[in-house]
């Protein structure tokens, strides 16, 4: 008798999860509309659920390989020691409760002639319309030098994945001596979560000013500009004075390669920056799912039609979150939210033979933290344009800039807030 | 089935369909971006005040003294400018439906 591993159990478990799901139907001799979703984060977890509460009457399987999930936002704030990786972990047992059909697996191929995907798990899995929300990869190598073996010395903890890396970057501040440097290389555009390495950069500052007074940060930017850039620089200078030193690229704070025996940052005019711990935010593209599936235009991500969120390569496949091209809107998980729910509703309108919803509006806030009591946040309302988005004129933007004595009550009340959107969120995601 | 158990399982689901979809009527595209911060079906979270069940009026009024800043807030006024007043007015209706 063959020994049955870990893996083929699993396979075997998801295709029983997937026989009783389609069992009853084949029963009654109706096939429901299949709508599949491939991804949990954000996106694909605010798909599902939506999914399975605005149309009872089509199944809805969602294919993640983790069996629990671990958000990006709220992960800086692990790093400063105020909140656990347990904190922002939450499981699937939401979205099962609701009745949507959970396999833990990787999907391996998408066929988008056949309507197929292939599990790792060794099932076939068809469907109708497919939500992908396969989210980035890390373009291992653009950084010379910074490969995944790389990354077990200088962290990216930009996927959370098991929560290992962010972790691994946790116990490094926590391990580095006061008077330490930390370095922070930063990617061009475009990337996951625009204001997340300027809250990064507060939050461990935040912690170095309590814990190792002395230490600095280097922040090596490959761009001139950042988001709520006028914010974070006012609560730099007012709450870390001296503490950050942050370099654009036309400064030479491009990080062109990495050293990580010798610990050292180069950047693009060949400035090596000898650092005690370094935290590299690697250049992305969309995830590898994406690229394989031929969806991806030489950018790395994935063109999609503003309105649906098909992808313009393949009928049939909706490509929502970081993975897509949705400039001016953020890679960001309200956005991956906020999308999915349209991109679910043009999917089943399609299927059903209907106009997808007209007219749809795409929303965004991004919260950051950036000391205790301390928060800001950028707006944006988008909508669908004759070539991609567009922001709607006269809205959005940032918090009003001013001295902290005059906007205390703004950033305490913006901290609490975003404290609120992450719980709000969550639950508007995972059930 | 048998008929006796046909009845409880009617039981189990009049009792469990509300709570699914707790109000039970589907809530409008435009609606659904507010449930990142307000909550599920405007009930609020947290420090983010409900919506839900404000009278249309008072919801339109308080929104358009959002969009001219004549009121305070941290991010409302920033968003209350992105909407039109038909998008607005699809807002007041669903969220004043709601108890």
């Amino acid at each position: 008798m063959l020994p049955i591993s870990r893996r083929s159990f699993s396979s075997l478990a998801a295709a029983a999860a997937l026989s009783t799901i389609t069992a009853p139907h084949v029963a009654r001799g109706q096939t429901r509309p299949r709508l599949v979703v491939v991804g949990g984060g954000f996106g694909g977890a605010s798909a599902s659920r939506y999914a399975r509460l605005a149309f009872p009457g089509i199944d809805v399987t969602l294919i993640e390989p983790r069996t629990s999930f671990i958000t990006c936002p709220y992960g800086n704030l692990v790093l400063a020691g105020a909140k656990t990786v347990n904190n922002i972990t939450h499981s699937y047992d939401g979205l099962k409760g609701l009745g949507v059909n959970v396999v833990h697996d990787w999907v391996d191929a998408i066929d988008a002639t056949a309507k197929t995907l292939r599990l790792r798990g060794g099932a076939t899995v068809g469907y109708d319309k497919l939500i992908l929300s396969p989210g980035i990869a890390i373009r291992w190598g653009a950084v010379n030098g910074y490969d995944e073996a790389a990354a077990e010395v200088f962290p990216h903890a930009w996927i959370p994945g098991n929560g290992e890396q962010t972790a691994l970057l946790r116990r490094q501040l926590e391990a580095l001596p006061d008077g330490g440097v930390v370095g922070i290389a930063i990617p061009g555009n475009p990337f996951r979560c625009p204001p997340g390495p300027y809250e990064r950069i507060s939050m461990i500052a935040s912690y170095l000013k309590k814990h190792k007074p002395r230490a600095k940060i280097l922040a090596l930017d490959a761009k001139e500009a950042f988001s709520k850039q006028s914010l974070f620089t006012d609560a730099w200078n007012e709450l870390y004075p001296g503490l950050i030193e942050w370099v654009a690229s036309n400064r030479d704070g491009r990080v062109v390669r990495v050293d990580t025996r010798e610990k050292v940052l180069e950047t693009e005019f060949g400035t090596k920056h000898k650092v005690d711990v370094a935290n590299v935010i690697p250049p992305q593209s969309a995830a590898r799912i994406a690229i394989d599936a031929g969806l991806t235009n030489e950018s790395g991500w994935v063109p999609v039609n503003p309105r649906t969120f098909e992808a313009t390569r393949a009928q049939h496949i909706h490509v929502i979150g970081d993975a897509n091209i949705g400039q001016p809107m953020p890679k960001s998980g309200y956005i991956a939210n906020s999308t999915s729910k349209q991109a679910v509703a043009a999917a089943v309108a399609l299927l059903q033979g209907r106009e997808p919803p007209a007219s749809p509006v795409y929303f965004n806030t991004c919260y950051s933290h950036v000391g205790d009591e301390y928060g800001i946040s950028v707006v944006g309302v988008f909508r669908p344009g004759d070539n991609g988005f567009t922001e709607t004129p006269n809205s959005g933007g940032v918090s009003p800039r001013g001295p902290l004595a005059e906007r205390r009550e703004q950033r305490r009340l913006e901290a609490l807030y975003a404290d609120a959107w992450y719980a709000s969120i969550v639950k508007d995601a995972f059930g | 089935m048998p008929r006796k158990l046909c009845w409880i399982a009617a039981l189990l689901t009049a009792s469990i369909a509300p709570a699914l979809a707790d109000p039970s009527k589907p809530v409008p595209l435009i609606a659904q971006a507010c449930a990142g911060c307000h909550g599920q079906y405007g009930a609020g979270q947290g420090a983010t005040p409900p919506i839900a069940g404000t009278p249309k009026e008072d919801f339109v009024k308080v929104w358009a003294a959002f969009r001219a800043n004549e009121r305070p807030a941290t991010i409302m006024n920033r968003i209350a400018r992105g909407y039109t007043d038909e998008e607005v007015a699809t807002l007041a209706d669903y969220f004043a439906s709601l108890r």
